[in-house]
């Protein structure tokens, strides 16, 4: 194994970063199935999380199959469509008309997507999430449109990195219908924070080499949304 | 830990090797993970050898990616000339093409390399008018008119992918990577609206002045056999929140008009 120690430095630093922000217990026993080889890094991690879940939020099994895949993304349209309405009812400062058009059109489309995915789920679909979003300040211009953009950008590499994870072509198609509406979002916004530059496509997310964008796992993006989310949510009988 | 053991043995082993260690699917998935740094050599070779293996006897994937191409070579010409075009786009406005026009020269090396590997020819670039026969006559001499057809390329060649993304399931490398073109489109796409004035998303099946066939469908409301107007949203947040796909023929009947040949 001694190759390789200098190349596993970057996937030993990534959890490193995971582990800096809050996170469940779920997504812990996931790594630890996944790897022996952080465990000690996991472990150690583990101590300083474990009131990090809400005593309250009950617990979310994402399930299994295209319908584990699908709940996985009703939670995120959850997560957008809950910072959305927050963001539009509670607008920040000094908002410009064509600000709040934007977000309250995002708004709600995300709230479609949400209520599309509980419809098409039935029985199947995970209960509503409960949202922490006081790490936002949603009366200041940066920190909403700055979240946005995070939110976007995640839910656009969630879906093109969930693509493969499909088997039914249906919920493929379904899933590429929104993925390029959130893509249409992260646009906006990125031009409303930096307008008229290269920002609304940048070389920040989209790989100058190839000119391919970002597409994560739903251990990665579920890791970068866990600081929102107040349930324990369960993904490791996802696809992958 | 499985991905650093197969780390370990990229050096070391031939890709027969390899790819008896590991399931196909099972690389594909380091090989898009986050915390992977393969060699950059190495990456390219190992991607061609497994999709040459799987794939070789397929036809659907060169097609489907050398239809892609030719959407890409229509693309990068058509940013090309209008950035050489003196005095067309904006001095405020070119940082905004030069990002597109770099997007589209990437998808066409990177589309073109792909074949490659898959022991696949990549079709010639055809022969573009972008005036489709004198329609657009001052496409690279008045501003509005270059920023109609980029709107209408962007918006058709995300429908474009979008409809033919069912067809490369099972092939997660070559799907992945065509989603991940896919929602850069998009992204081009919402900003050349909003330079138009325009919304980002798309309203029903209005096509601004643009030929209809380019938006048509975009009306539609019905989801996985949901009505979301029937959820309670209005026809026009209904349709902005789904975009809709394009068949091949429907993206020709666009596209054709502006290859000569």
């Amino acid at each position: 194994m001694n190759k390789t120690q200098s190349k596993s430095h970057d996937s030993i630093s990534d959890f490193e970063k995971r582990i800096m922000s809050p996170m469940r217990r779920g997504r812990f026993l996931k790594y630890l199935g996944a790897s022996t080889a952080v465990s000690a890094i996991i472990v150690s991690g583990c101590d300083d999380d474990d009131d990090a879940p809400s005593m309250n939020a009950s617990a979310v099994d994402l399930g299994s199959g295209d319908i584990g895949i699908l709940n996985y993304a009703y939670l995120l349209e959850q997560l957008e469509a809950a910072f959305y309405e927050m963001a539009v009812s509670t607008p920040y400062s000094g908002i410009s008309a064509a600000e709040t058009s934007i977000l309250t059109d995002i708004r709600d489309h995300e709230k479609a997507h949400r209520d599309f995915f509980k419809a098409a789920l039935g029985s199947s679909a995970i209960t509503t999430v409960e949202f922490d979003f006081s790490s936002i300040d949603f009366n200041s211009r940066a920190s909403v449109l700055g979240t946005a953009k995070v939110f976007e950008d995640l839910g656009v590499s969630a879906y093109n990195g969930a693509g493969k994870l499909l088997v039914k072509g249906e919920y493929l198609l379904l899933a590429g219908k929104i993925v390029s509406v959130e893509a249409r979002h992260a646009s906006a916004i990125r031009d409303l924070l930096n307008p008229f530059t290269a920002d609304y496509a940048g070389d920040d997310v989209i790989a100058v080499a190839n000119g391919l964008d970002l597409a994560k796992s739903p251990a990665e993006v579920l890791s970068a949304a866990g600081s929102f989310v107040k349930n324990t949510v369960n993904f490791d009988k996802l696809p992958s | 830990m499985n991905l650093l053991k197969i780390i370990s043995d990229i050096g070391k082993v031939d890709p027969e090797v390899y790819e008896k260690l590991s399931s196909r699917r099972a690389m594909f998935k380091h090989l898009s993970g986050n915390g992977v740094k393969l060699a950059a050599a190495a990456v390219p070779f190992l991607f061609g050898a497994a999709l040459n293996k799987a794939y070789a006897q397929s036809s659907a994937v060169p097609d489907i990616l050398n239809y892609a191409l030719t959407l890409e070579y229509l693309e990068d010409e058509f940013y090309r000339s209008g950035l050489d075009a003196a005095g067309l786009i904006p001095e405020n406005r070119r940082m905004i093409f030069q990002q597109i026009s770099k997007h589209e020269s990437a998808h066409v090396a990177f589309l073109k390399s792909v074949l490659m590997q898959l022991s696949a020819t990549p079709v010639s670039k055809p022969e573009f008018d972008f005036t489709a026969g004198g329609k657009f006559a001052d496409v690279f001499t008045n501003y509005q008119t270059f920023l109609a057809l980029s709107q209408a390329f962007e918006d058709t060649g995300v429908r474009a992918y979008k409809g033919r993304a069912g067809e490369l399931l099972g092939n997660a490398t070559v799907l992945t990577a065509a989603l991940q073109i896919h929602s850069v489109e998009a992204r081009h796409a919402s900003m050349v609206r909003r330079l138009r004035a325009e919304k980002g998303w798309i309203t029903g099946n209005s096509n601004s002045g643009l030929p209809a066939a380019i938006y048509a469908g975009e009306d539609n409301v019905m989801q996985g056999g949901a009505s979301i107007t029937g959820l309670g949203y209005s026809a026009a947040a209904a349709t902005e929140a789904f975009d809709e796909p394009l068949t091949p023929d429907e993206v020709l009947a666009i596209a054709g008009g502006f290859i000569v040949a």
